[in-house]
């Protein structure tokens, strides 16, 4: 018995040595949360049509996957990364430090982020500015002269006469989330930038009208909810006064819970997300390293699947899986990039 | 009568009704307190149980299909590759076409979606096990999406559906009349790796995934707790430099686990360059956590065996070495090995350090060495609770039950090891 433990432990000794220098043979994929149901599915896809392993989808966020992807060029770093927003300067930089240069961009569709209640709930119709109002840490005094305020605002009929005297209570994402980011940038900012004074603000203090227009309220009527959109589909079901933001996949999948808001007069559905129309949605993207096409089995032919029309296309699978699919010439654009694999421009 | 002229004895006869009733409060806390923990039991593995139990069961759809080898392009002599190329997916289209006779490609596209996407999987592995059933007409029990899944199981009956519209419920409740539509044990779910498919999603990949991160665990961890432990305790001279490593043990073991994720990624996976995502550097992160519980629970063992008996040996003539490996490590072995099975355990439930060293990942292909990437249950259960899809829910729940199932089963295994090899003095 000791002897056996103790050439256990001399063989994974051994081990830890050799697998440090053993080939990777499948694709390393990490990233944003929200784009790793998609990306999943096609891993899948691929792992069972062709001859090559099925990839492997880590979720770290977007954020934490860039970073992962600009740590160098070699098979201990991965191949490809999920972002649900487009990869900043910062990490570019980062990536070419570390000696990673040629990056394909492939945008592969829109998420759109909803805004929901309870489906036993009165159904809603906000505006931009009025989801700015109810939320922003910062808003406009309501005498008209142009100074901000602490959000003074209770109820939804506080903030627009036309709303519910309903308690403002919302559940969301935390700060680390892509979801929060983009609900940020798309919604309050949307919001923010419809008072003058503040639209004015962007060329004189552009960090001050960040401030202003991305800070959400911490008094409670904002309540963190953690990553987990499925809980706050629950707690909204539980709390019929209560809204909740999260992903159009989820809002989907449990129609008969939950009821997306109208915003400025869209509803969210896949067609108004699709053609644009509905005001808060993103687009998703991942990011190729060019350098291991060719070293690491597969990636063009992963590259290949996932802009197949069969996944990215309009009655694709990944459109079954609650991604609305690029329009026709945005399409055709990133099918033809990475036919060619184009890496994206250096700035 | 005055207070002073009271005797002891009603002094004490007059306290004694108060005294009763403090020890009848304090007895009633205690049964509170554990009804209360119990209760808390009752309600968790009630709602689990309510809410999993249903994932071991799937629906199917009986039916008899022709394996048409003319529209499959394949022979009997067909090769594995040919037979992966083919068109199953067609076929199985083809005969629910048939079957039903939808109404434009809408309605077809409706159709189709009751449909498992693992159903055409099916056909092609039985093919590729039998190719003399090419051309034969067979019956199946094709999967039904899992859509179909939760309707049949949960829904059907209840008003609404988010899902399924009112021409698929059609359908399918046709289906459920003919008897067609049933539910089976869903075997996939002990067989199958991760799938994003909720009917084809299994934990096989991350039970082999821990059993072999476990294995990696276990083999570091034993034989250098225990060496650790024995040499402490019998060998090291007490001063100032073992009483402060005994302090850093029992230290270590109070140290949030995700500071150990945070040690491995940046030692084994950056200065080494181990692999991310293998049970190998999952098994190296977790034998950090769990060596200060199995030193600390070893040395106790050691500390339990009476110095009379290593006494006893060293006036016999044996060496120091002797009395450790004859006498004292063979007595102290039940406890060291209980130990270790809790040390074990709590590794078992462990996900935090994972998080940080790669193995929170979508891993379909069922791991077969330390060196693939994989994933445990503990995450598995992490990844299907954030996943959209409905059907998750309860794969996450049996999922659940499946981990629980373990952790009873490895702490009787500590019980019982306890029982029968512990010896008292």
């Amino acid at each position: 018995m000791k002897k056996a433990l103790l050439t256990g432990a001399a063989l994974l000794a051994s081990m830890v040595g050799v697998s440090a220098h053993a080939e990777r043979d499948y694709i390393s994929i990490v990233g944003s949360s929200t784009v790793y149901p998609f990306s999943t599915v096609v891993a899948e896809r691929f792992g069972k049509s062709t001859d090559f392993r099925t990839p492997k989808v880590e979720s770290t966020g977007s954020g934490g996957g860039l970073k992962l992807f600009c740590n160098g060029v070699g098979d201990a770093t991965p191949d490809i990364t999920n972002a649900s927003r487009a990869i900043k300067q910062s990490e570019i930089d980062l990536c070419a430090k570390n000696g990673v240069t040629d990056i394909i961009e492939v945008t592969i569709g829109f998420d759109g982020i909803s805004f929901a209640n309870s489906a036993a709930a009165k159904h809603m119709d906000v505006t931009l500015r009025d989801l700015y109002l109810a939320l922003a840490k910062m808003v406009p005094a309501q005498d008209g002269s142009e100074t901000l305020i602490a959000n003074p605002y209770k109820t939804w009929k506080d903030v627009n006469p036309v709303l519910p005297a309903t308690k403002i209570e919302v559940l969301g994402p935390p700060p680390t989330s892509g979801t929060r980011d983009a609900f940020a940038e798309l919604a309050m900012e949307g919001g923010c930038k419809t008072f003058p004074f503040i639209k004015a603000m962007k060329s004189a203090d552009k960090n001050k009208y960040k401030a202003v227009c991305h800070g959400i309220r911490e008094d409670g009527a904002y309540v963190e909810a953690g990553e987990n959109d499925n809980l706050i589909v629950q707690k909204l079901v539980a709390n019929p006064d209560a809204f909740g933001i999260f992903g159009f996949s989820f809002l989907e999948q449990n129609s008969d819970k939950v009821q997306g808001a109208a915003v400025n007069g869209k509803l969210p559905t896949f067609d108004n997300i699709a053609d644009g129309s509905y005001p808060i949605s993103r687009s998703l993207y991942f990011y190729v390293k060019k350098a291991h096409i060719g070293v690491i089995p597969g990636i063009e032919e992963y590259l290949a699947e996932f802009t197949s029309e069969r996944a990215m296309g309009e009655d694709g699978y990944l459109a079954d899986k609650g991604m609305i699919p690029l329009t026709e010439d945005a399409y055709a654009d990133v099918v033809k990039r990475v036919k060619n694999l184009t890496p994206m421009a250096v700035k | 009568m005055t207070k002073s002229s009271m005797t002891t004895r009603e002094k004490v006869e007059k306290s004694m009704k108060r005294r009763r009733a403090a020890e009848q409060r304090f007895r009633m806390y205690g049964v509170a307190s554990v009804l209360f923990g119990l209760l808390c039991l009752v309600v968790l593995f009630g709602d689990i149980l309510s809410k999993g139990t249903s994932a071991f069961s799937q629906t199917v759809i009986e039916t008899s299909i022709t394996l048409d080898a003319d529209y499959l392009g394949l022979d009997k002599n067909a090769d594995d590759q040919q037979v992966r190329l083919a068109n199953f997916e067609g076929l199985i289209k083809q005969h629910f076409k048939d079957m039903v006779q939808p109404d434009g490609r809408k309605e077809r596209r409706q159709l189709y979606s009751l449909v498992s996407a693992g159903a055409s999987w099916q056909l092609q592995n039985m093919v590729l096990n039998d190719r003399s059933l090419l051309g034969q007409t067979i019956e199946v029990a094709l999967i039904a999406d899992d859509d179909v899944d939760q309707w049949f199981k949960h829904d059907r009956g209840h008003a609404h559906n988010a899902m399924l519209n009112e021409t698929q419920i059609g359908w399918l409740e046709q289906w459920a009349e003919q008897g067609i539509l049933k539910t089976r044990f869903n075997t996939l779910f002990f067989v199958n790796g991760d799938s994003r498919e909720p009917e084809l999603a299994g934990i096989r990949g991350a039970i082999t995934g821990t059993f072999l991160t476990l294995l990696v665990t276990f083999l570091l961890s034993f034989p250098i707790g225990v060496a650790a432990a024995i040499y402490l305790e019998e060998f090291a001279p007490k001063n100032k430099i073992t009483e402060f490593v005994e302090i850093n043990i029992n230290n270590l073991a109070a140290v949030p686990s995700i500071t150990f994720g945070l040690l491995g990624l940046a030692i084994f996976i950056n200065i080494f360059g181990v692999a991310r995502s293998t049970p190998l550097v999952g098994g190296l992160v977790l034998t950090l956590m769990t060596l200060p519980t199995i030193i600390i629970s070893g040395r106790a063992a050691i500390k339990a065996v009476p110095p009379s008996i290593r006494e006893a040996a060293l006036g016999l003539g044996a060496s120091r070495v002797q009395v450790v490996f004859h006498h004292v490590l063979p007595l102290a072995l039940p406890g060291m090995l209980t130990g270790t099975i809790i040390g074990m355990a709590q590794a078992l439930g462990e996900t935090a350090p994972l998080l940080m060293i790669g193995m929170v990942a979508f891993v379909v292909d069922v791991p077969a060495f330390i060196s693939d990437p994989s994933t445990v249950l503990p995450v598995q259960i992490f990844l299907w609770s954030d996943s959209p899809e409905r059907a998750f829910t309860e794969r996450t729940s049996g999922a659940i039950i499946v981990l629980l199932g373990f952790l009873v089963i490895m702490n009787t295994a500590a019980v019982m090891l306890r029982r029968r090899l512990e010896r008292r003095w």
